[in-house]
């Protein structure tokens, strides 16, 4: 078990490497970001002062280490129009992205996990074809169209609910249906396949066989081992939502990391943009990292194959 | 390789194959089958895409002489005979720029696809074929980019590379391509160990005539699958990036960007600059799940329940 969590940590640590390489070499293969942080049209030595007070006049390497440093020191670096450390604003925000977020998962498992799981216990009848469709729908509908079209109804036309900002459940309750709306989909769709995959099983067959009643089946035996990748889509889901909820965010005007996002690309302030993007990447890496180590200690068999 | 292909066929007892029919009829056969709904949606889309300067009253770009602005559309009292879907805030034609916003939407889908196909393809059959060091460096590189939520990582590229439609397919096809990689490397694993691989590889064919003749025609299915869920993912991200305002950059119309101008709208209940882009990127995208659908179960009847 030491083995696997130390295997794992190594490769974490590998692809949080290759995470922040990409990221550098990203900005300065595909632009001048000190273009992106003068104002257009700033005099050539303004723009020398920016290059050599960002370190962007030193070699490669050497800026790659101050990068990493900047990463492992947990700074993220100096966001420009705030100046602050890209981290403080990050965590500043967290917690409402975080309540987003849970809102949007308790949703998506209300959701979802009924759903899919009628959807499999009554394959092919009217019950899995509207379990179908909802899952299309769940893919096809832009969770922002979704949320444009919510204020329209329920704040514009019918005046029940704030058309955006933070406050009780009144202005939770749009941006999270928005924002769990396609996660809904794809956990109806997991719970039906894992519970499909379950139910085939032999120790299915065999508690039918001793005469246990099919909702006892279903219930005891089938739906919690059908539940285990399902809670570890919602982990990673989680972490996603909490990180990428910019669009739902930017309509609901809601104090998020992705609105973060969304004002680091409007002010040109590419340390933040840089920064916040490092941090999901560590997060979701993170997320996937403590999901391996409790599967292996779940169940011996992962911890012992390669 | 002629060899081979001759010792099979007389193994098989030397009876030649069937002729098949030409290529035309094949074609005829193929567009016979396919399903009515999602191409009752597509076609006219298609249709309406290529043709966007015949069908579309107006210049997209240029607002409509004599119009007002936030014209309203004909079923609205003291709409303009002249717009039939009213104008936008700068006394453009809405409708012709649906049209051509049609146009944007399936050219960033179907190209950004075909870019995250071509690079994940090219690099799982590389991982899964060559292995060693090869797969590692692959697959860590893959792990990297699938630790990014695709939508942060598409607006970091978008923020950094600055916006055209061109650049938008580019990024996408960037972002999207590790599932490919995953799911095709696997396939190839197992292709490896195949006999037909194994008999041509003695028979001395080099490495990339062994991939190009036996290994790629063996996955193209696989691909075809996985381009058939891509295509509405990569239209949503355009839209997102998009109305965000780092997609495809105005004048030229976008839905997504659509979308973004009519949200000022809403609050005073003209509804249709926001719903109308937004129901066109709905439909399009249903009927190319409801495609990909179609496609799985005929190329691939064991991934019927994904």
């Amino acid at each position: 078990m030491t083995q696997f969590i130390i295997r794992r940590t190594f490769y974490a640590i590998v692809t949080l490497f290759i995470l922040s390489l990409t990221i550098f070499t990203v900005i300065r293969l595909t632009g001048d970001p000190v273009a992106m942080l003068a104002e257009p049209g700033a005099r050539a030595e303004d723009l020398d002062r920016i290059r050599s007070e960002w370190g962007l006049d030193r070699p490669l390497p050497v800026q790659y280490l101050a990068f990493a440093k900047n990463v492992l020191t947990g700074q993220l670096g100096q966001s420009f129009n705030y100046e602050l450390p890209v981290s403080t604003l990050y965590f500043q925000r967290l917690p409402n992205s975080l309540e987003l977020a849970l809102a949007a998962t308790l949703i998506s498992f209300v959701i979802g996990i009924p759903a899919g799981l009628i959807s499999a216990v009554k394959v092919n009848s009217a019950w899995d074809n509207a379990g179908k469709v909802v899952a299309l729908f769940g893919l096809a509908v832009p969770g922002f169209w979704l949320g444009l079209v919510m204020i329209l109804v329920f704040s514009v036309w019918l005046g029940w609910l704030p058309t955006s900002g933070q406050g009780g459940w009144r202005h939770l309750i749009m941006p999270a249906v928005a924002l769990g709306w396609y996660f809904a989909a794809s956990l109806l769709r997991l719970t039906r396949s894992s519970m499909l995959e379950v139910m085939r099983s032999e120790y299915i067959k065999l508690a039918r066989l001793k005469g246990l009643p099919g909702y006892a089946v279903i219930a005891i035996h089938a739906f919690k081992n059908a539940l285990i990748p399902v809670l570890t889509l919602a982990g990673v889901n989680l972490v996603v939502m909490i990180n990428a909820a910019v669009i739902i965010e930017v309509i609901f005007a809601w104090p998020g990391i992705g609105r973060l996002l969304y004002e680091g690309i409007f002010q040109r302030d590419f340390p933040l943009v840089q920064g916040v993007v490092m941090e999901a990447g560590i997060m979701i890496v993170l997320i996937n990292l403590v999901i391996d180590v409790l599967y292996a200690y779940i169940d011996p068999r992962i911890r012992l194959s390669k | 390789m002629a060899l081979l292909d001759e010792r099979s066929g007389t193994v098989l007892g030397g009876a030649s194959p069937p002729a098949a029919p030409p290529a035309a009829i094949r074609l005829l056969r193929l567009a016979r089958e396919l399903p009515v709904l999602p191409m009752a949606i597509l076609v006219p889309f298609i249709l309406v895409a290529l043709f966007a300067g015949l069908v579309s009253p107006y210049d997209p770009t240029d607002p409509i002489p004599g119009a007002r602005i936030f014209e309203p559309p004909f079923w609205v009292q003291g709409a303009n005979p002249a717009a039939l879907l009213g104008t936008d805030f700068q006394g453009r034609d809405v409708l012709s720029r649906l049209i051509y916003g049609a146009r944007v939407s399936l050219i960033v889908g179907v190209t950004g696809t075909i870019v995250a196909g071509g690079i994940g393809t090219t690099l799982g059959i590389l991982s899964g074929y060559l292995g060693g060091w090869v797969d590692q460096v692959i697959m860590r590189v893959t792990d990297a980019w699938l630790a990014l939520p695709a939508l942060v990582f598409a607006i970091f590229l978008a923020t950094m590379v600055g916006p055209s439609m061109w650049n938008i397919v580019l990024i996408l096809g960037f972002v999207y391509w590790t599932r490919y990689a995953r799911v095709i490397r696997g396939e190839v694993l197992s292709l490896r160990e195949r006999e037909f691989v194994k008999l041509a590889e003695i028979a001395g064919a080099s490495r990339l005539r062994v991939i190009l003749r036996h290994i790629l025609p063996n996955v193209v299915n696989s691909a075809m699958v996985l381009a058939s869920l891509t295509i509405g993912v990569v239209i949503i991200a355009e839209a997102s990036l998009s109305f965000l305002g780092v997609g495809v950059p105005p004048p030229q119309p976008a839905w997504g960007s659509m979308l973004a101008d009519g949200r000022s709208m809403l609050m005073v209940g003209d509804w249709w600059l926001t719903v109308l882009p937004g129901l066109c990127i709905m439909m399009v995208v249903l009927a190319t799940q409801l495609l990909g659908d179609w496609l799985r179960i005929r190329l691939d009847p064991q991934l019927r329940n994904l």
